[in-house]
């Protein structure tokens, strides 16, 4: 913002782009379980400069009835950022990006969560941005991952998530807020690792089928170290003090 | 005891490869055994399961719940037991067969917030579970202090064959009544055994997945009434 094309060197001669980083180096990220009281399951993560809140409820009765399935439970999923998450006051109503950020945040979710296994029943994923960085819907789907985990909600496999993109023509892991607005794409995928698939893929900008292909690799290399971080989360909340 | 293989475990985890049979809380997939909730995982001869460390209380035919009124139609009470469903709890069952809806009044018996200890009578995935007060010891709570753990921890808090509940109702006086749903009414005559026995429920609800708890428990108990 302010701050023309020309200013800012995106990817320097020895590959260290503009916030200090190596091309396949994601930013720091930290996770923490059960930071909630009142919700069943709740995670806080920092993703960079991303601060994100999940909580997570149910499964519990449906509300308003006619939404209830017979023969299996829904998944509900707001995704919000706060006024103060951006530089210039952001209004709390949801805008169109945040509505379809939570659809594809549920969709994204859906396939992980046994949901068969709770007929009439909701579980409600809410998640709050406190502090907007590139590559929020990612983060925001760690988070949610967790805390679902840690209501103990059945998972077929846990659910990490990271971006890729292209900045100045080079294939580069997890993308920043500058790079998401001055590069050439953007490639946000969520992934299963250890069922090794695929269930979110957006596509912001234009790939050549090759970079393409590389693109997708590097994100699920991304995913892979996101879900290092978030088994650290769930181990040191329910078996810290305890050895193995 | 010495065959069981333990492990940590968190969704996605691969518990095992092999000719097992998955039961509690895992999924097979091609032939990987992946856990599906945070617990604990146990293999032995030749099941592989999980106990949860989180999670509601899935409700089970013929166990024994304690439940909180939470409301009643003209025909019967709803329960709150720690589930994803409401308990029904239909008049008949507490008013006998000749329960008229125009003659009696539901709260006359039960009112909100009353805790009943109950058995779930019947339950499947199409309607919510049917819980039954007509057998012995059953019916409503008169007195004691609720305390809420985990229904996952119920078993270590019962302990081997009651071994670890007899530790605390000796040590403390106290009675103790768990329902399997994780919720825990505890009457005792003298306000200290409550106090002691209350803290023991807690310590064992904090620290369930570590070994020889039942020594530390009586480690507890006993350093507390010298």
């Amino acid at each position: 913002m302010g701050v023309r094309k020309s200013d800012i060197v995106l990817l320097d001669d020895k590959g260290i782009r503009c916030d200090g980083r190596k091309i396949d180096e994601p930013r720091n990220i930290m996770i923490k379980a059960g930071v909630l009281k009142n919700a069943n399951g709740s995670a806080y993560i920092e993703f960079g400069e991303n601060k994100i809140l999940a909580g997570v409820f149910g499964p519990r009765d449906v509300h308003p009835k006619h939404l209830a399935n017979t023969d299996r439970g829904i998944l509900r999923c707001r995704y919000h950022m706060q006024p103060f998450s951006v530089s210039e006051r952001k209004n709390p109503a949801p805008s169109r990006r945040e509505i379809e950020i939570s659809k594809v945040i549920k969709e994204a979710l859906e396939p992980a969560v046994m949901l068969e296994n709770f007929p009439r029943t909701v579980v409600d994923v809410f998640i709050e941005i406190l502090q907007a960085d590139g590559g929020s819907r990612c983060a925001a789907l760690d988070a949610a991952a967790v805390a679902l985990a840690d209501a103990g909600i059945p998972m077929r496999d846990m659910v990490s998530a990271c971006a890729a993109g292209k900045v100045a023509d080079t294939i580069v892991l997890d993308i920043n807020n500058e790079e998401d607005q001055e590069g050439q794409a953007d490639m946000p995928v969520a992934y299963m690792p250890n069922l090794e698939k695929v269930t979110l893929l957006q596509l912001d900008g234009v790939l050549t089928q090759a970079e393409y292909k590389k693109c997708v690799e590097t994100a699920i290399n991304g995913c892979k170290i996101v879900y290092e971080v978030q088994k650290k989360a769930l181990k040191d909340k329910f078996f810290g003090d305890s050895p193995q | 005891m010495d065959d069981i293989k333990r492990k940590y475990v968190i969704p996605g985890d691969v518990i095992t490869t092999g000719p097992y049979r998955a039961e509690e809380n895992v999924n097979l997939v091609g032939d990987r055994i992946i856990a599906t909730t945070v617990g604990i995982s146990e293999i032995y001869e030749s099941g592989v399961r999980v106990i949860p460390l989180t999670g509601m209380y899935v409700p089970r035919i013929d166990d024994f719940i304690i439940g909180i009124v939470k409301s009643h139609t003209s025909l019967s009470w709803e329960l709150d037991m720690r589930s994803c469903y409401p308990g029904i709890l239909p008049a008949q069952d507490v008013f006998g067969r000749d329960f008229n809806p125009k003659v009696d009044e539901l709260t006359s018996r039960l009112k909100k917030g009353d805790l009943v200890a109950a058995r779930i009578a019947n339950f499947d995935r199409s309607r919510d579970p049917l819980i039954t007060i007509g057998d012995r010891d059953l019916g409503k709570i008169e007195e004691g202090e609720l305390v809420k753990i985990s229904p996952s921890k119920v078993p270590r808090l019962i302990g081997k064959r009651g071994s670890m509940i007899q530790t605390i109702e000796s040590a403390t006086k106290a009675l103790i009544t768990i329902g399997q749903n994780g919720y825990i009414v505890v009457s005792c005559e003298e306000p200290e055994g409550l106090l002691k026995a209350l803290d023991a429920i807690r310590m064992i609800e904090e620290h369930a997945h570590v070994p020889n708890l039942t020594e530390k428990i009586q480690e507890m108990l006993g350093s507390n009434s010298e």
